[in-house]
């Protein structure tokens, strides 16, 4: 295996703080439901996963709904290019993934959770399900956890098949019930009508990540680091043109050229953020700050030096998208396929200046008509990239100058 | 296929149903290991799953050809999948996908006459940070260049 499983010495505020397994869990019993969606409310977190929904009002929503059974999801089908958090949080925090699950379940009343793991990561699988196996033996899964009357809670693992969109809730849960993953129509939302129609929280790996925190050391602990809007840290998972690639924990706020210095960025032209459904921002933008009011993201930092060929990196892009779509809704399976078309006739130098800007258009729309978050944001790169590096892209001096691949 | 070819196809089947269950949430579970064992779910196969758990082929071929690491046509004994993804891309990915196919002599998405290699692309693997990255099976080689990949394939059966 050549993936360093080794902990490595890693720090953070709040995610690569101090943590040992079954300590909030402990607290989350003394404190009780209430005060967990207190402090979670208080905390203001978010969803991490990119689309940044507040995580208390998805707990409370799914506490309040009724069902029978309730389910804890936990979604590491990380799929978005670029990322690699969950790859990190898997293999050296489990521990705070399977409590924070547990929490989880406490506080919304759920006896069942399942993590969906992306079946490029089968193989963490033996290793995640030893480690719930250790938690069983003490007591932290299993029938009355610590002690506890009637607080029961398992977790199961199932696995992906090499599918982007199942990262999308609803097409995760159309997977897990066996079927094709095509995301559903919201509403209703999970939290009412989820895994089997039964009310169900999905929550991403980070997310879960930073729940035992809060519950330990409180809402407003965490507030202290981030901004007003974007509480807390987020993880980085940076790539590219960097010296220093991998994971970091950052507070919300900090600033793109901050975090291109930390790296150890050098002659950087451009950086995709949050991934391929994300946007390209070029240098003049480097003083915009990651924070939900600024640039939202999931946590993909893709750096581009000047040596590379922007329109080849938005093929990539492209041609990512033409395959990942589930095919369901026509904006995103024709549209994608259009704009594919339109970057190969850009590249050949085939085009006009009306067709792309019909191109444009026909962007905006996948954006409003797209039936789920991918085709609503596959045109970002097509629409930032092509916006921001028109001087690159248009000017047929400059058009074969770049390489992108040290291979070519 | 031979009969008792079908048969221990059968008794697979069987045995991961009494595994899983067969219910259809458990659909995916079943397929993946048949995939896994087989290195695909052949006709026959997904007439029998659909038969003990009780739904229409043609809604177990729907879900197999959904998802990309589910194949209903033969495959070769390993499936190697090299990441395409920009990160990968940029740190070297298409040296390292020409040498393969030089010393396999094959194309992406095809298999070694002896069956012993199937290449494919994959989107990212997540090790966008120590690419180019490819999966065999399901290990993960990272960091590669030309001669390590195709070292590491030259050692696997």
């Amino acid at each position: 295996m050549e993936t360093i499983i080794k902990k490595t010495q890693r720090t953070g505020p709040v995610i690569f703080s101090e943590y040992t397994r079954g300590k909030a869990v402990r607290k989350a019993i003394e404190i009780g439901r209430n005060d967990i969606l207190f402090e979670l409310k208080d905390s203001g977190l978010k969803g991490r996963g990119g689309a940044g929904f507040p995580t208390a009002t998805k707990w409370m929503l799914s506490a309040a709904a009724n069902g029978e059974k309730k389910y804890i999801v936990c979604n590491a089908d990380e799929g978005e290019p670029g990322t690699f958090k969950d790859r990190v949080l898997l293999l050296e925090y489990p521990e705070l993934i399977f409590d924070g699950m547990v929490i989880a379940g406490f506080t919304i009343g759920a006896k069942e959770g399942i993590v969906y793991l992306r079946g490029e990561y089968e193989y963490m699988l033996k290793s995640l399900e030893d480690y719930l196996e250790e938690m069983r033996k003490d007591n932290l899964l299993g029938k009355n956890i610590l002690g506890k009357d009637g607080f029961d809670f398992d977790i199961t693992i199932r696995l992906g098949s090499g599918a982007y969109v199942c990262g999308e809730e609803t097409a995760l849960i159309e997977s897990l019930e066996g079927n094709r993953g095509e995301p559903r129509n919201r509403p209703p939302y999970p939290v009412n009508t989820g895994f089997m129609g039964y009310p169900t929280v999905v929550n991403n790996v980070e997310t879960l990540a930073v729940v035992p925190h809060i519950v330990l050391k409180g809402g407003g602990w965490f507030k202290q680091h981030g901004t007003d809007k974007s509480t807390g840290s987020k993880l980085f998972s940076v790539s590219g043109d960097c010296a220093r690639p991998g994971v970091y924990e950052l507070p919300w706020g900090i600033k793109i050229s901050e975090l291109l210095f930390i790296v150890r960025a050098e002659n950087t032209k451009a950086v995709q953020i949050g991934g391929a459904s994300g946007v390209c921002i070029p240098k003049s933008q480097f003083d915009r700050a990651f924070a939900y009011e600024d640039i939202a993201t999931g946590g993909s930092i893709m750096i581009f030096n000047e040596s590379r060929n922007m329109l080849k990196v938005l093929k990539n892009f492209m041609e990512f998208f033409v395959e990942e779509s589930c095919g369901q809704c026509t904006p995103c399976r024709i549209g994608n396929l259009k704009l594919l078309e339109g970057v190969n006739k850009i590249e050949s130098g085939d085009f006009t200046f009306g067709y792309i800007n019909t191109l444009k258009e026909l962007g905006k729309t996948m954006q409003v008509a797209s039936k789920c978050g991918l085709g609503q944001s596959s045109p970002n790169p097509f629409i930032s990239i092509l916006e921001n590096f028109k001087e690159e892209i248009f000017n047929s001096k400059n058009r074969n100058g770049g390489s992108n691949g040290k291979a070519r | 296929m031979l009969v008792f070819e079908k048969n221990a196809l059968s008794e697979d089947i069987e045995e991961f149903i009494l595994k899983f269950g067969a219910e259809r949430s458990a659909l995916l579970p079943i397929l993946q290991s048949v995939q896994r064992k087989h290195k695909y779910v052949s006709d026959f196969a997904q007439q029998e799953i659909a038969r003990l758990m009780n739904i229409h082929p043609v809604e177990v071929y729907s879900v197999i050809s959904f998802y990309s690491f589910l194949h209903s046509n033969p495959q070769g004994r390993n499936i190697v999948r090299l990441c395409q993804t920009i990160s990968c891309d940029m740190a070297g990915k298409i040296a390292v996908a020409d040498a393969i196919k030089r010393e396999l002599g094959i194309n992406f998405g095809e298999t070694t006459k002896d069956k012993r290699i199937t290449l494919e692309y994959t989107n990212c693997v997540g090790m966008c940070d120590q690419g180019p990255a490819m999966i065999v099976n399901e290990r993960v080689f990272t960091k590669l260049d030309p001669e390590k990949a195709v070292k590491i394939l030259s050692e696997i059966k």
